[in-house]
């Protein structure tokens, strides 16, 4: 199973029918898959913090919600991680796009790719980082460990876990 | 009117329905005035009222009414398109636009000025876009309500604050009677 195909499966074999997404290019084809799926309702937002909000939303409406979004969201959202998804207590997975890694194009991308981790670790967010390919194998895991402990919980997806950029 | 008056005002119709309360100065006053389980109080995050009941009203079947502020959707304007585009009609987004940043020291904002927000998200995609009188909020709530069609409802109201206690009930605690009135 291709991986955009496999997350979309663990998505949708934890419960989660909800997503939000704002795109980047390394998530283009998990986008597209989500799309494919009548069990999840895939609503795009304009900005990540507004679709942590939806997130909040449909999560109090009994759905389980999960958020798509590229790592330079992170400095998007400190205030609602802060003051909404984390004061309320609510579980969130985020998958994210981990640009400014090895194998990166665009020099403007690593300058948000030195912060993340140290802010995501900075808000006591469990972090987990997927470098290789197999390592999606633990994504299962990580859906039913952050509906346990209602966090959010961040997932790093670098590009070498992508399978790199082709000939840039 | 100020805000608070049409709070008293509708709170017996708010009663029967979820509603998602905006940052600061609102959610204490209708905390004040008339706490319900059905009603979700935001303690922080500035914009997100509009978002949070979306989402709330896309993922179930009741009725939802986020209140929200002027300055709270001019710092998250991008919510107009997004509530234009994935139409819930159990879904009202009342803005009570007092021209000004009420919760901070009535600072005003540029609706007060020449930004019409009824505007603003009608050219976002909104359907059904109302814009009110203070006075004429309690009628056009129901209306709205007894429609079931998504609503944007602007309330034109004059800046001002009543003295309100703050929300001293823990988040998870509001969170959890909330989550509870929604599936009861
Ligand atoms: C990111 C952020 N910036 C500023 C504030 C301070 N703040 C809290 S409420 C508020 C005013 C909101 O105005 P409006 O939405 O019009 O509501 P009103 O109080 O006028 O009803 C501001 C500026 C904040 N909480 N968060
Ligand atoms: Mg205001």
């Amino acid at each position: 199973m291709n991986i955009d195909k496999k997350i979309t499966h663990d998505l949708v074999a934890n419960d989660i029918s909800f997503v939000t997404t704002v795109p980047c290019k390394q998530l283009a084809g998990v986008i597209e898959e989500i799309d494919n799926h009548d069990e999840i309702f895939h609503i795009p937002s304009n900005k990540e913090d507004e679709g942590m909000g939806l997130c909040a939303g449909a999560w109090m409406g009994g759905k389980r919600p999960a958020i798509i979004m590229q790592n330079t969201a992170i400095g998007v959202t400190i205030n609602t991680l802060a003051t909404l998804i984390q004061y309320y207590r609510m579980p969130l997975p985020m998958l994210i796009s981990y640009r400014g890694e090895l194998r990166e194009p665009v020099a403007c991308q690593v300058e948000m790719a030195v912060h993340t981790k140290a802010l995501l670790a900075q808000m006591n967010i469990p972090t987990y980082h997927f470098h290789k390919q197999s390592d999606v194998e633990e994504l299962d895991m990580i859906l039913k460990y952050t509906f346990m402990c209602n966090k959010p919980v961040a997932i790093l997806t670098d590009a070498n876990f992508w399978g790199g950029y082709g000939d840039q | 009117m100020i805000r608070s008056e049409i709070l008293k005002e509708i709170a017996p119709i708010l009663r029967d329905q979820l509603v998602v309360c905006n940052i600061g100065i609102p959610s204490q006053e209708l905390h004040a005035i008339d706490d319900q389980p059905t009603n979700f109080y935001m303690l922080g995050t500035m914009g997100l009222s509009s978002s949070i009941g979306l989402g709330l009203a896309l993922a179930q079947d009741k009725t939802v009414i986020s209140i929200d502020g002027d300055g709270s959707v001019l710092t998250n304007l991008c919510t107009l398109p997004t509530i234009a585009n994935n139409v819930a009609d159990n879904y009202i987004l009342m803005i009570i636009d007092n021209g000004s940043y009420g919760s901070t020291g009535d600072q005003p904002t540029y609706t007060g000025k020449k930004t019409s927000l009824a505007g603003m998200a009608r050219a976002a995609g909104c359907d059904n876009v109302v814009e009110v009188m203070d006075v004429d909020t309690g009628p056009a709530l129901e209306k709205a309500i007894a429609e079931q069609k998504m609503t944007v409802m602007v309330v034109k109201c004059d800046s001002g604050n009543a003295k309100m206690p703050v929300i001293t009930m823990d988040p998870v605690v509001i969170k959890d009677r909330f989550m509870k009135a929604v599936t009861a």
